[in-house]
């Protein structure tokens, strides 16, 4: 069978997301789930505090809360404090700044990601019928440009929803950008969005690139990207799927609407339970 | 001399003591009388030692097991013989430690920065006086030209390129449209990520191995934890072995698909392209609905697995049966198009003595003729109980030679994943996925064979802390003799002859 007749033999098989839930949603681990009461004793909460490779949760004696930012989705708490913290399949977990990856969000959080939400709104107005990205790598681990490469792949499909792929960053209103922020690309990273026109949007892609994730910060990693360039959105994940990934893009310019804390309730995962 | 074989087996310990200035002869005697005979170098590593000084690690394989060659560096020594004359595979190596660890390697033909180019003046970040949590800046200075004559200019390509690709340079050396040298910069991309592991825990400790190469995660935490396993004399549950087999096949299969998609794109042809990133899509869900991750992360961990698989034995078999169908016919379309081979058909040759020179691994290598596959001549855990035979290696050395090779590999990984779930089926349940893995201390080398090729781990522990680990990706090993395959062609043909290649820049540059 040639080409093209093959090309259609197997119809449409482009997620409808986000106007439609998509059917992989349920599969997949996206995000932990923290409830706003602790359903766990104090000792169970210690222990899951402790268990964290990455410091990512802190339990006050009151409030319980998760650092998505540093979250590398190990699992081990939701094993060791079940009641409080639940492994969900929801990525509809970017955020407008750093601060709003952690949840829930403490007192003045959610107005300032409000306000830090607007603003972005009002930069990006004219940008919501098309949009162009360009990609940087800055020190990941490789796992994330998978992800962000299978946008184009026919299941994402994501020129269907305006998200074009640019090779020059002059023409580009996104930067997607992965990586714990190596030193080696402070400097082309930079470059890269001197020479972008305004409008410019960063995205930064992964938890290595809120908070260097399991690398951190060392002599050649600077914890993230938040030294290098002004982040405005970030996708946690480790790495994010390519849902979550288009979820942070659409949310940047604003085609789509995001829960600035919680993703548990998911257009494209299965509904709540 | 320090042989580990696969059941763990220590052999008698020998270590040579070379008074600075001497030769590579006189400093690695037993390395270069066996790779003489026949051995294949692995790699040199190096480990700093509390009480000062350094410790050099030369291993190579041979005989089904690993040999290590210790060499101590004295105290305030800042130099030693380099091997690189002799064992050309040892030049990135030494490259390596020289930018990390500040010793010299003395007589390196070219002692370039590679991982890491320290500015004048500065410590080395793991060497003395190093401080690897403080901020540093690489030197950014150029290098020199390799090739001169008149009309030779250097194209710069990269770390930010067209596309979605990991941060790299390649500097390409020309007078017009051949490639007659071509160098890889991989800096940009350095981490420091050896210098993460120590005083952490081993079950910390495979969560970074995963990182190192995230592509290869199941490959590295396999072999992470086969390092940790070694040293604590740990049996690791059967059953849990078969679930580490699923997820490290298939983890190949998304790979060897990975480097089809890019090809397929280099080449122009959309519908290929769109059919063949289906399938590893397909993949990559199929590997989260059996762990809940798309990489298979948390999966291997010390003892055993994290998790068992979320689908049964016979679901997985149902999943396996109509994607490898689907695979199989379109990749025989694929390679029934003539305006696709041709692109990949005497394309970056990589001649069976650079193949040998730089004792290249995996598909790669098996294309040009070396053949070692860790599977079945070192085999590891759940490897030994089912039947693996090696792709045939040929000789072309081209992309087409390594397409080929990737190709039998996927039929292979299904056939394994299919062994792997029948066994399981057999066996049911077992009491525990997970053995107890006590306090380690002391020194193992772990290894798997990742997509790219043999992955080893130096793990050095002591009283259940990691004390020093090296994660040697296939990657950084293969990418030596990557300038070698250039010579014979253009512009054009780089992007086949990097999907041919099949690197991680992040395990390379980690």
């Amino acid at each position: 069978m040639p080409w093209i007749p093959r090309g259609v033999r197997d119809g449409i098989v482009t997620s409808r997301y986000p106007r439609r839930p998509d059917g992989f949603g349920p599969f997949f681990f996206g995000h932990v789930h923290v409830a706003p009461v602790p359903g766990d004793g104090p000792e169970a909460l210690a222990d899951a505090v402790r268990a964290c490779p990455t410091g990512a949760i802190t339990f006050d004696g009151d409030a319980v809360r998760l650092d998505r930012g540093r979250c590398v989705l190990c699992g081990r708490c939701v094993v060791l404090a079940p009641g409080t913290l639940r492994a969900d399949p929801g990525f509809e977990t970017a955020a407008f700044g750093r601060r709003a990856l952690v949840v829930p969000p403490g007192e003045g959080d959610d107005a300032e990601v409000a306000e830090a939400r607007a603003r972005l709104a009002r930069r990006v107005r004219g940008l919501r019928r098309s949009v162009h990205v360009r990609h940087v790598d800055a020190g990941s681990d490789g796992s994330e440009e998978w992800e962000v490469a299978a946008l184009t792949n026919p299941v994402y499909d994501v020129q269907r929803l305006g998200v074009f792929f640019t090779a020059s960053p002059k023409h580009a209103d996104v930067l997607l950008v992965t990586g714990a922020g190596s030193a080696g690309m402070a400097r082309p990273l930079r470059e890269t969005y001197d020479v972008m026109p305004e409008p410019k949007v960063v995205v930064a892609v992964g938890v290595d690139a809120a908070s260097g994730g399991m690398v951190g910060e060392r002599y050649a990693a600077r914890g993230g990207l938040a030294q290098l360039v002004p982040v405005d959105v970030f996708v946690p994940g480790s790495p994010p799927s390519p849902f979550g990934i288009l979820h942070g893009i659409l949310a940047a310019v604003g085609i789509l609407g995001s829960r600035p804390h919680d993703g548990a309730e998911d257009r494209a995962g299965r509904s709540r339970t | 001399m320090r042989a580990e074989g696969p059941a763990g087996a220590v052999g008698g310990s020998e270590a040579a003591t070379a008074p600075p200035g001497a030769t590579a002869a006189a400093t690695f005697p037993s390395t270069l009388r066996r790779v003489r005979d026949g051995a294949r170098f692995c790699g040199l590593f190096a480990l700093v030692r509390p009480a000062g000084g350094a410790q050099l690690l030369s291993v190579v394989s041979a005989d089904g097991t690993l040999v290590v060659e210790e060499v101590p560096v004295a105290a305030g020594e800042r130099r030693y013989s380099s091997l690189a004359h002799e064992i050309p595979a040892s030049g990135w190596y030494e490259r390596r430690i020289r930018d990390l660890f500040g010793l010299e390697p003395v007589g390196h033909p070219r002692p370039d920065p590679l991982v890491f180019p320290v500015r004048p003046g500065a410590h080395a970040p793991l060497g003395p006086g190093g401080e690897p949590e403080a901020a540093m800046s690489p030197d950014l200075t150029p290098l020199a030209p390799h090739v001169h004559g008149e009309g030779v200019f250097a194209i710069p390509y990269g770390p930010v390129r067209s596309g979605v690709f990991e941060a790299v340079e390649y500097l390409v050396e020309t007078s017009g449209e051949d490639i007659p040298h071509l160098r890889t910069r991989i800096f940009y991309k350095h981490r420091g990520v050896e210098s993460r592991f120590a005083g952490m825990s081993a079950d910390d400790g495979v969560l970074l191995a995963e990182r190192v190469e995230g592509v290869a995660s199941v490959a590295h935490a396999l072999a992470f934890s086969t390092a940790v396993e070694r040293l604590g004399e740990v049996a690791v549950p059967l059953q849990a072995e078969l679930v580490r087999v699923v997820h490290a096949e298939l983890e190949r299969v998304a790979n060897h698909l990975d480097t089809m998609v890019r090809h397929t794109e280099a080449a122009g042809q959309a519908v290929a392209y769109a059919v063949i990133s289906h399938h590893k899509e397909r993949v990559q869900r199929l590997r989260a609905r059996l762990c809940g991750s798309r990489f298979g992360r948390g999966v291997v961990v010390p003892g055993g697995i994290g998790q068992p698989l979320r689908l049964r034995p016979a679901e997985v078999l149902a999943a396996i049966a109509p994607l490898q169908r689907r695979v199989d016919e379109d990749v025989r379309r694929l390679m029934g198009t003539p305006s696709f081979v041709d692109r990949l058909r005497g394309t970056g040759v990589l001649s069976r003595d650079d193949a040998h020179r730089f004792a290249v691994v995996g598909p790669v290598g098996r294309a040009s003729g070396e053949a070692e596959d860790v599977r079945t001549s070192r085999p590891y855990g759940g490897y030994a109980r089912l039947g693996h035979r090696v792709v045939e290696h040929r000789t072309g050395g081209d992309a087409l030679a390594r397409q080929l090779v990737r190709i039998e590999e996927i039929a292979g990984a299904f056939h394994l994943v299919r062994q792997a779930a029948d066994m399981l089926d057999e066996l049911g349940e077992p009491a525990s996925w997970r053995a107890t893995v006590p306090p380690v201390s002391g020194r193992a080398i772990g290894w798997a064979e990742a997509p790219q090729g043999e992955v080893l781990s130096v793990v050095e522990a002591d009283g259940g802390r990691l004390a020093h680990v090296t994660q040697r990706s296939a990657s950084f090993h293969n990418l030596a003799a990557y300038p070698a395959a250039f010579p014979k062609d253009i512009f054009t043909d780089v992007a086949f002859i990097e999907a041919s290649f099949g690197l991680s820049i992040a395990g390379a540059a980690c």
